[in-house]
This record gives structure tokens, C-alpha cells and sequence, in this order.
């Protein structure tokens, strides 16, 4: 039997420290032991196969019952890919975010912003045979947090996908470009290195927008690679 | 090619994409032996994460269309969560090793900015032992854990701790 080929291990400073004191939620909630490293076996290199029979999708978060959101419509449109450039296909995209006024359909947001009936917030779409994924949505508000004095999250799109291993398991925001407040958010700048940062941030297409109905954003997503076939030993 | 892409935490609202049946693998009609985890996760004060998602996957019993091998499952208020699953076997390991029965553990939270990653074994399964992982805890408080133990019949039981005395181990996979 071949063993699995390993993942590339992080690039340094490409990903969040789990300790990051500016973002007071890690004070309690980051190890203080060293973690340990486990190499590429069957469980970290095989995952989950999400069928769309079990796992339907919803591409359009912008209706609800033939009821349209309030707020600007969008397109998000991107390609997942790996670090060695090839398309992930297939796989399950999960979506969710804060309607226009900044307020997320959950019991736990008690921001004074208004619900809107006609959008919950919850998307799920599959990659195409070359890695690329499609949806529509209105664009997030953004809205305050009592992380410091006068906190406000930077409009964005949570994220999760899971790729072909577990170990390619990424959760994580898209957010808007020119956005003046990630330069003030602790969790965007959690990541040290600046172009990492950066390419969290959509880029306006207008290939991509519809005329008379919706902007366009791009964002693509890469997640990590393993290098080369597996070498069979025989 | 640029470096994988950023993580960012889940955040308190992930509950948007939580549907209560991922915490049941056996939903598709697995066949096997069925089994309950259940776990309570707190942080470095030793209060609950009530907002915590947990997720598990096993890559034995293999995938197939009556067994998912994925399930997610929401912490309560009391930083409890259960899953319903079919229990494993062992799992090859590299080179000529193999793997004691475990769950692949992946936690996320508001204040966890990227995933953490972590294993539940099965205590008194004698492959124990010989596991890669577990042979390579030397502390035996550490090693302790990863293992669930078992309540009830059926019924596996793992704490998790986040920060502080009897963290958990995380690893890097």
C-alpha cells in the first residue's frame, strides 16, 4: 500500500495565530501547549463527499419565496483551486453572512439593525468540473461588536470548504474592496502577512456584473496542495 | 501559486449552517455497530463554549452512500455536543503502521481564528498501544486526552479543554 502524499505544511505568516491579544475572544480560547504534528495518513487526506441529493444547493440567497432581499444585489463568482494550481471540482461550498442592514437571522445577534423577511443568509453551492463556483446575494452591512471601544466588522461572507482531505478543511471571509474599516479589524489583521490579507478581499469584475441587476465580485479561494501523484510501491 | 488561503473564525453566527441532522451519521441507514459521542468543550477559565461547532470525520467505516463519515454538531449553552456514529476500526498509518480506532476532531469558534484540529480514541482499546499518535504523547495526563470513555453502553464520552490545565492536545495536520 502507497502512503498518502503529504500536504505542503502553511507558509509562515500566511495563516491567523490562534493567539492574537488585539481579538479579545482568543484570550481563553487558544492553546498554550504546542500542538503536535501528525503526518499525512488516510484520516487527514481523505474527507468527507458531500452529494448535491443529500446536500442541495442554494445559489440564490437574494430571494426568498419568490420575495426579493432588500439591499444590493451581487454576484460572487470565483475559482477554488489548490497550491499546486489545479482545480478542486466538486466540492461543497457553504455560505453565510448578515443581510444589508447588518443584522444576521439569528437568535444570537441582537444588533439594532432590522431583519428582513425575505433573507436568511444561508448558501451552499458545488464547484464545476474547473474549480469554479457561482452565487447570488445581496451585500452584507456591516456591523458593530464590542471587541474594543466603537468595533465594527468590516462587511463580509463567511466561508467553509472542505476540499478533498481533511486537512484542507478552510473556514473563512471574503470581504469587499475599499472598505475602510479592515484596516481597523483585529481579525483581518490577524494575518501578518499583508498579501495573504489581501487576497481575502473580492475584486470588483464588471465582466462579471449584470447590467440593469447586479455587481459583480471575484474571489477566488486556493486551498493547500500536496505536490506531486503518490509514488506507487509495488 | 500563491499559499492556501487565510483562515478566519466561524464566528458566533455559524448556526446559519448548522442542520441538527449532520449529528447523526447513521441517518442514510449506515449499518454497524452505532455508537454515542459525546463531549463538553470549555475554555481556559473552565467555562463553556456555547457557540462552538464541532465537527468529526472518520475515514472508517469507508464512505458510502448510507454513511457520510462527516457529521457537525453544535455545543449548547453548556458547551455540551453529541453525535450518533458508527464506531470505527483501525486505519492504516504510514509505512507499515496502523492506527488505532479514532475520530478526526475539528473545532470552530468564535476566538479560534483556524481550525483545531484534534483526534478521540477509545479507551481501554488495546491498539492503543501501538498507535502512532498516542505513542508519541509521553505524558500520560496529555495522552489521557484524546481518550473517550465509555458511560454507558455505547455511549463515548471526550471533554475537551481548550486552554489550561488538562488542555487538550491539537495538532497540526
Amino acid at each position: 500500500m502507497s502512503d498518502p502524499a503529504p500536504f505542503h505544511p502553511l507558509t509562515p505568516g500566511t495563516q491567523p495565530e490562534y493567539d492574537t491579544p488585539s481579538y479579545g475572544s482568543t484570550a481563553k480560547r487558544h492553546p498554550q501547549a504546542a500542538l503536535i504534528a501528525v503526518p499525512t495518513t488516510l484520516t487527514e487526506a481523505n474527507g468527507p463527499r458531500f452529494s448535491p441529493l443529500h446536500f442541495p444547493a442554494l445559489a440564490d440567497l437574494s430571494v426568498t419565496a419568490g420575495r426579493p432581499a432588500l439591499g444590493e444585489r451581487i454576484i460572487v463568482e470565483g475559482r477554488v483551486s489548490d497550491e499546486d494550481g489545479r482545480p478542486v471540482a466538486n466540492t461543497m461550498v457553504e455560505i453565510w453572512q448578515a443581510n444589508a442592514a447588518g443584522r444576521y437571522d439569528h437568535p444570537g445577534d441582537q444588533h439594532d439593525a432590522p431583519l428582513d423577511p425575505n433573507f436568511h443568509g444561508e448558501g451552499r453551492v458545488f464547484t464545476d468540473a474547473e474549480g469554479r463556483y457561482r452565487f447570488v446575494t445581496i451585500k452584507p452591512g456591516a456591523y458593530p461588536w464590542r471587541n474594543h471601544p466603537n468595533a465594527w466588522r468590516p462587511n463580509h461572507i463567511h466561508f467553509s470548504l472542505f476540499g478533498s482531505g481533511f486537512a484542507q478543511r478552510l473556514i473563512t471571509q471574503m470581504y469587499f474592496p475599499g472598505d475602510p474599516l479592515l484596516e481597523l479589524d483585529p481579525i483581518y489583521h490577524a494575518i501578518a502577512d499583508r498579501a495573504a490579507r489581501e487576497r481575502l478581499i473580492s475584486r470588483f469584475d464588471v465582466a462579471l456584473t449584470q447590467p440593469e441587476w447586479a455587481l459583480g465580485y471575484r474571489f477566488d479561494i486556493v486551498l493547500r496542495g500536496r505536490g506531486a501523484t503518490p509514488m506507487e510501491n509495488t | 501559486m500563491p499559499a492556501a488561503t487565510a483562515n478566519q473564525t466561524i464566528g458566533p453566527y455559524w448556526h446559519l449552517i448548522e442542520h441538527a441532522e449532520w449529528a447523526d451519521l447513521t441517518r442514510f441507514g449506515a449499518n454497524g455497530e452505532v455508537i454515542t459521542v459525546t463531549g463538553c468543550v470549555r475554555d481556559g477559565d473552565g467555562a463553556p463554549v456555547a457557540d462552538a461547532a464541532i465537527e468529526i470525520w472518520q475515514a472508517d467505516p469507508p464512505v458510502d452512500a448510507a454513511f457520510p463519515g462527516f457529521g457537525r454538531a453544535r455545543c449548547d449553552a453548556e458547551g455540551r455536543f453529541r453525535f450518533r456514529t458508527l464506531k470505527p476500526g483501525p486505519v492504516a498509518g504510514r509505512g507499515n503502521a496502523w492506527q488505532a480506532p479514532h475520530l478526526a476532531l475539528a473545532l470552530h469558534a468564535r476566538g479560534v481564528l483556524k481550525p483545531l484540529f484534534s483526534r478521540l480514541y477509545f479507551a481501554g482499546d488495546p491498539r492503543n498501544e501501538s498507535d502512532p499518535l498516542l505513542s508519541a504523547i509521553t505524558d500520560p495526563a496529555r495522552r489521557e486526552t484524546l481518550l473517550a470513555h465509555e458511560i454507558g453502553a455505547g455511549h463515548w464520552h471526550l471533554d475537551i479543554r481548550l486552554q489550561g490545565a488538562g488542555e487538550t492536545v491539537f495538532l497540526t495536520v
